[in-house]
């Protein structure tokens, strides 16, 4: 179990993190869930003992700020991106954690299968992609079976592919039973990845949900493209605000305003009234 | 793995960590195209220094190795220091900037292990680069027909190793406070300068304005690292501060056999306590 209680980080007399306060349970999958500064990042930093803090933090009943290094052994940290150590094999890096954890190199062979790098292992990590070099870095995660994983923004500079990729490695190893604690901004991801969402603003707590119920909590709405057949477009808009939808014309369809959970409603009501929608995305 | 206990570890610094950090550095430099320029660098020209001693000449009363090592002393002062202030300033400054430190210490790895492991990978990359210069320039001495002095011009080289581990302490300390790896090497070669060029000229300045007594003079020229090394190697292979007028003579009279010890516990000191100082700042303080 992860207990924090009156985190605070300060930065002069900027308070980064304030009076942060969060229980995570054995197994539970949390987002750190804001806008950039919200203060995410820094309380998976005060997690490993990267920054110093107040308060207080207790990981499987250890102080992380007086044992350190034993609460750093039951966890993996996937950094957001892997832009250094350019010129090592991913091999060697993963070699290099392992020894860093004095374990035997035989263990690399392990998490290389596991996160299905077997192929790239003797490339430098300059010449892999996004994709790839974010693979590395939760291989490096796994290399001691932690019980907790901290994901800072794990998507963030992967395309639509490998991001797809990445949520469903996650979710494996989420289903495995780990803590996962994953700093995101991205609303859907959290939805197929964690059971709770902590969304956090100006380094305070604002809202504790359930990832569908994040969207309505704090009020986000979305606009639903949708590309219809060749003059279906009128039809559609008059059909949407006669049950109560904003929707406008668009250049190349329509656009519907929605909350998280109207989206499928709005496209129903279409499909119901014989509008073939030719394709889809949600704009934020 | 629903409920779990942490088993509690050491959290004192473990040799093995050390070791393996270490290693990594050590790795690190010499894949580096600046290890590699400051190695050939060094030992192109301690050989070209070599090569123009006179063969079996006893100019100033020096054998072959004396000269080579007087020839080397001038060059270490210059090129030591820049080498051990540029690796260390890049060391921790660098890494904190792209992640790498980050990364480093999200292990099970206490800052202690961290900054032991990259002061002594960078220490041994620098004994490779220093010791390897003095190595060529002492095979081009005997093939010379020199050996006289041999013992001076090995001390020499170990001093001038303590001087370049005491930049790198230097750099490492710089590296604590910098916020990015080229504030660091900005700041490392303007104290580079103040070290190798300014130090000199106050301390001379300084002595005429203000009168210092000969103790003074020579207390004031120690406290300079670089200015102890050359004191410490001159004192080496001759026996004599001359270059430093009354103050040396005091010295001589004052410290007899004994200068030449002191002269290098001095430089030892210094090869000490700026990495004392690094690593107390960056255990202590310094988020990542």
């Amino acid at each position: 179990m992860i207990t924090i209680e009156h985190l605070t980080k300060s930065y002069g007399r900027t308070d980064v993190v304030s009076d942060f306060s969060l229980t995570i349970p054995d197994g539970e999958s949390i987002a750190l869930w804001g806008p950039n500064g919200a203060g995410k990042t820094t309380v998976v930093r005060c997690l490993l003992g990267l920054v110093t803090y107040d308060g207080e933090i207790r990981v499987g009943g250890l102080d992380a700020a007086k044992q350190g290094k034993s609460v750093r052994g039951a966890m993996g940290y996937v950094p957001q991106e892997l832009s250094f150590y350019d010129e090592m094999t991913v091999y060697d890096l993963l070699d290099y954690s392992a020894a860093l954890r004095s374990l035997p190199p035989e263990r690399v062979d392990d998490v290389l299968a596991t996160v299905d790098l077997g192929d790239h292992r003797n490339k430098k990590i300059r010449e892999l992609s996004g994709g790839l070099k974010q693979r590395v870095g939760i291989a490096s995660a796994l290399i001691p079976d932690p019980p907790i994983l901290l994901l800072d923004e794990p998507t963030s500079n992967l395309d639509a592919r490998a991001r797809d990729a990445a949520i469903e490695l996650l979710q494996g190893l989420r289903d495995d039973g780990r803590t996962l604690v994953v700093t995101s901004h991205h609303v859907e991801e959290m939805a197929m990845l964690v059971d709770r969402v902590v969304a956090m603003e100006q380094g305070k707590i604002t809202v504790i949900c359930d990832p569908s119920d994040l969207a309505e909590q704090l009020g986000l709405r979305a606009w639903l493209h949708l590309i219809l057949t060749n003059g279906s477009a009128p039809h559609a808009i008059e059909i949407l605000e006669n049950r109560g939808f904003t929707a406008k014309l668009n250049s190349r369809g329509i656009l519907v305003e929605v909350s998280s959970q109207g989206k499928g409603e709005a496209v129903g009501i279409l499909q119901s009234a014989g509008i073939e929608i030719n394709d889809l995305e949600v704009w934020r | 793995m629903t409920t779990f206990q942490i088993e509690p570890t050491t959290e004192r610094a473990q040799p093995s960590m050390v070791r393996v950090v270490a290693g990594k550095e050590l790795t690190d430099a010499t894949h580096s195209k600046w290890f590699w320029m400051w190695t050939a660098a060094f030992a192109g020209l301690a050989a070209v220094m070599a090569s123009v001693a006179l063969p079996g000449s006893q100019v100033g009363g020096y054998g072959t190795f004396g000269r080579t090592a007087a020839s080397l002393v001038a060059l270490a002062q210059i090129i030591v220091p820049l080498m051990g202030l540029t690796l260390g300033a890049y060391s921790i400054a660098g890494q904190r900037e792209n992640g790498a430190l980050r990364f480093l210490l999200s292990h099970p790895i206490s800052r202690s292990e961290a900054f032991l492991g990259t002061y002594l990978g960078l220490a041994v990359a620098l004994a490779a680069t220093v010791f390897g210069g003095f190595g060529v320039a002492g095979l081009i001495a005997v093939v010379q027909g020199g050996g006289a002095n041999a013992g001076s011009f090995v001390l020499i080289a170990v001093l001038s190793w303590l001087l370049a581990v005491s930049m790198l302490g230097f750099g490492m300390l710089i590296s604590t406070f910098a916020r990015s790896g080229s504030a660091a090497l900005g700041i490392a070669i303007f104290f580079w300068l103040a070290l190798a060029f300014l130090g000199d000229l106050g301390v001379m300045g300084t002595s005429v304005a203000t009168k210092l007594p000969t103790w003074g003079l020579l207390l004031s020229a120690v406290l300079n690292p670089v200015e102890a090394f050359r004191l410490a190697s001159l004192s080496a292979f001759t026996g004599s501060l001359d270059v430093l007028g009354p103050a040396g003579r005091y010295a001589v009279d004052t410290f007899g056999d004994m200068l030449s010890w002191i002269l290098f516990i001095t430089v030892a000191i210094w090869a000490i306590v700026p990495t004392g100082l690094a690593w107390f700042r960056f255990t202590r303080k310094g988020d990542v």
